[in-house]
């Protein structure tokens, strides 16, 4: 069995009225505010921060977690029909991402990684462009700016740098907007991470790392990244942190409020370890059951992010027929217009290979255009001039 | 014109790029209060403020990687590496951050961001504080890489990097910084040559000589000892290192027909290599003799001791001038 579960019990080190540098012991309660049976439990500390969450925006976020799954499962399907070269699957960490996502303003700006596509999808990124990079028509999909949403970040760890950078820049700027950082476990192990948190530290910028603990690391366990938890390693760096039940959207979106008002305060950066599970592949290339034990996965099948705030809809009486059907409805138009744009999506032009490297003339590389240009015109069909068989025999 | 070392051509260009900006900040260990261990900030944080320059925590990936945040909320960063060798933590910000960040945004995201690295040896330092990594940069589309040679340079073309909307590495010569030279602080950056351009700095008829940042100064004082010898030698200033001005370079070559290229940075992979290949494409007809390469042996930097045994100085780049002429040289004799 493998589970991260040490030092249990402890304080919330990062709560509500907490501040930076008063640490706390190691080994956090985890925070919930749904059970898994879809059970309201209250929080003195956080339920203050969810207070709006009326019958309505609950069943709106119940329409985000799955219009979420429901683009997930699309992708992961127009990646095996060959329509995706590959796909990073979000399933299970749904309620990590949208809890967290629709606690941000417009003008707080996000750092994602390659696996934050639900985050994405609340920002209000078009369903193309989401798919653009893993169709290999762009290496990002959109202009972050439209959205204030960085590009999915591939190397591990290396946008927390890039936060911090930016809310460093908020600070001189005197605005009260916040920046925050998305990422895994796995990138807690890296350098940049920790750098980031010692710049956010030292220059109390307002930055939120908010990781999501999905337990693996394409095969490598949470164990192995850190012997503690990882809500404990911030503390060490005097950044104040929560650990929260990250399949509880309910909880992730209290917390997510908790670190953004003291970023906007000027109180500094705010860790959240948002515990979830990556219940599919790391990509459509992976195969886990090299790896991991099926019964793990039936552990957290049982915690599933969904399921709970279905269930907690029906105790309300608010998961009606026509909840459900507009809920559908909606889900099923998401992954039409997924699938729509995926297919007819146009193919980059051959010279756009060049294109955007600088910003101003470069003679080095227009020399080279030029002559792959006069290279691809002695061809009929330039297509085939760069097919690996050649066009010429 | 005013009489300023290297190190105050550069303070004074940065000066002037902070009060024409605000958007400009600088970042670096040790650049504010102290002023830079060679005091090319020096006198800046006080006159701009720590939010202006920045008094970094000691990790240089990150320096950069911050430097990169900052340049999306839309500042100028213009980070200080403190020596050459300590560029390489940071290695992976610049290669695969700075310089992709344009083109994976296809434009939208631009990274005006400079940064500068004293480079190159002569110093009597130890281990890594005397490398020449520019070639690493130099492989790495996305980025721009210049180096100056004098003060005037030094002062103009820091000021010309800050303003690129492309990413700059420039690599500042640190045994020149105590080097002194008339720079005309008035002069407009945008109006002097561009740091994409090679400069000749000497004219010659019997062969050429690249050289850049420290070498340069090197390559006239060989330029004067064949003239002693009756050999005319061209001396190219090559500025900026990526791209390399090639037109400047082969124009001279197709005058002279012989070139040589001399680099303190290590000799395999080089931009020697790369010159030699390029102006050899370019003109190969023109060519009298087979380019020669004066460089740095493929060693680590070694112990201050044996480094000006590393180092190309002015005698055995002018045995290098002697091979490419066909004179007598350290290697008559030897095939191939």
């Amino acid at each position: 069995m493998v589970t991260d579960e040490v030092g249990q019990g402890g304080t919330t080190a990062g709560g509500p009225g907490s501040s930076a540098g008063q640490q706390g012991r190691t080994g956090q309660n985890l925070v919930q505010l749904i059970t898994p049976a879809g059970e309201r439990v209250s929080h003195p500390e956080y339920d203050p921060w969810v207070q709006d969450m009326s019958d309505e925006q609950l069943c709106s976020l119940y329409e985000d977690l799955v219009v979420t799954r429901r683009i997930d499962t699309e992708a992961t399907a127009l990646q095996r029909q060959g329509e995706l070269g590959l796909w990073p699957p979000m399933l299970g960490q749904e309620a990590s991402q949208i809890g967290s996502a629709r606690a941000l303003r417009d003008d707080d700006f996000v750092f994602p990684t390659y696996r934050d596509n639900g985050v994405a999808y609340c920002r209000g990124v078009k369903l193309t462009d989401i798919l653009r990079v893993w169709r290999g028509n762009a290496s990002a999909g959109w202009d972050p700016y439209t959205v204030n949403l960085g590009t999915p970040q591939i190397i591990i760890g290396s946008q927390t740098l890039h936060a911090t950078g930016y809310a460093m820049g908020i600070q001189n700027d005197g605005a009260d907007s916040a920046a925050i950082a998305y990422l895994g476990d796995g990138a807690t192990s890296q350098g940049d991470v920790n750098e980031a948190m010692v710049f956010a530290a030292s220059f109390q910028v307002p930055v939120v790392f908010f990781c999501q603990n999905n337990h693996w690391a394409i095969s490598e366990p949470v164990r192995l990244q850190s012997h503690v938890q990882i809500a404990d390693r911030p503390l060490g760096f005097g950044i104040p942190s929560m650990r929260v039940d990250g399949n509880d959207v309910l909880a992730v979106m209290a917390a997510t409020r908790v670190a953004l008002d003291r970023a906007r305060r000027g109180g500094g950066p705010t860790f959240i370890e948002a515990v979830t599970y990556r219940m599919g592949p790391h990509t459509t290339a992976d195969d886990p059951t090299r790896y991991r034990d099926a019964n793990e996965l039936e552990d957290w099948a049982q915690k599933d992010p969904i399921r709970r705030v279905k269930a907690l809809l029906e105790r309300k009486g608010l998961l009606t027929p026509e909840l459900e059907t507009a809920v559908q409805q909606k889900a099923d138009a998401v992954a039409r217009d997924m699938r729509t744009g995926c297919t007819t999506m146009p193919d980059p032009e051959p010279l756009d290979v060049f294109k955007h490297v600088y910003s101003t003339p470069h003679s080095w590389l227009d020399r080279q255009q030029d002559h792959y240009s006069r290279y691809l015109d002695s061809f009929g069909d330039p297509a085939g001039a760069a097919s690996e068989e050649g066009a010429r025999r | 014109m005013t009489q300023l070392t290297f190190a105050r051509a550069i303070n004074s260009g940065l000066r002037r790029s902070l009060e024409n900006d605000a958007k400009v900040v600088l970042m670096g260990e040790d650049i504010g209060t102290l002023g830079g261990v060679f005091r090319v900030t020096d006198g800046l944080q006080k006159d701009f403020g720590k939010h202006r320059v920045i008094d970094t925590p000691l990790a240089e990936s990150g320096i950069v990687g911050t430097a990169v945040g900052l340049a999306y909320r839309g500042y100028r960063p213009v980070v200080e590496i403190q020596f050459d060798g300590f560029v390489y933590p940071a290695f992976d910000q610049i290669v695969c951050q700075v310089a992709k960040m344009h083109y994976r945004t296809k434009g939208a995201v631009k990274m005006p961001i400079t940064i500068r690295i004293p480079f190159g040896g002569g110093i009597g330092s130890p281990e890594f504080h005397s490398e020449s990594p520019e070639a690493y940069f130099a492989h790495t589309p996305g980025l721009r890489v210049i180096s100056p040679s004098s003060p005037q340079d030094a002062h103009t073309m820091i000021q010309q990097a800050i303003a690129c909307d492309d990413p700059v590495l420039f690599f500042e010569p640190k045994r020149r910084y105590h080097d002194k030279g008339d720079v005309d602080e008035s002069l407009d950056p945008g109006a002097a040559l561009s740091f994409e351009k090679a400069r000749v700095v000497a004219d010659g008829r019997d062969v050429t000589l690249v050289a850049y940042g420290p070498l340069v100064k090197t390559a006239r004082d060989v330029a004067l000892a064949a003239a002693d010898e009756g050999m005319s030698v061209e001396v190219i200033d090559l500025r900026s290192l990526a791209p390399v001005d090639f037109a400047t370079v082969e124009a001279s070559v197709r005058k002279t027909g012989r070139l040589v290229i001399a680099h303190e940075a290590v000799q395999s992979g080089g931009l020697g290599a790369e010159i030699a290949a390029s102006i050899t494409e370019r003109c190969f007809y023109y060519l009298e003799s087979a380019p020669v390469r004066v460089t740095g042996f493929d060693v680590p930097y070694p112990y201050s001791k044996l480094e000006m045994h590393h180092l190309p100085g002015l005698d055995r780049i002018l045995d290098g001038v002697d091979r490419a002429l066909g004179r007598p040289n350290s290697l008559s004799g030897l095939e191939g």
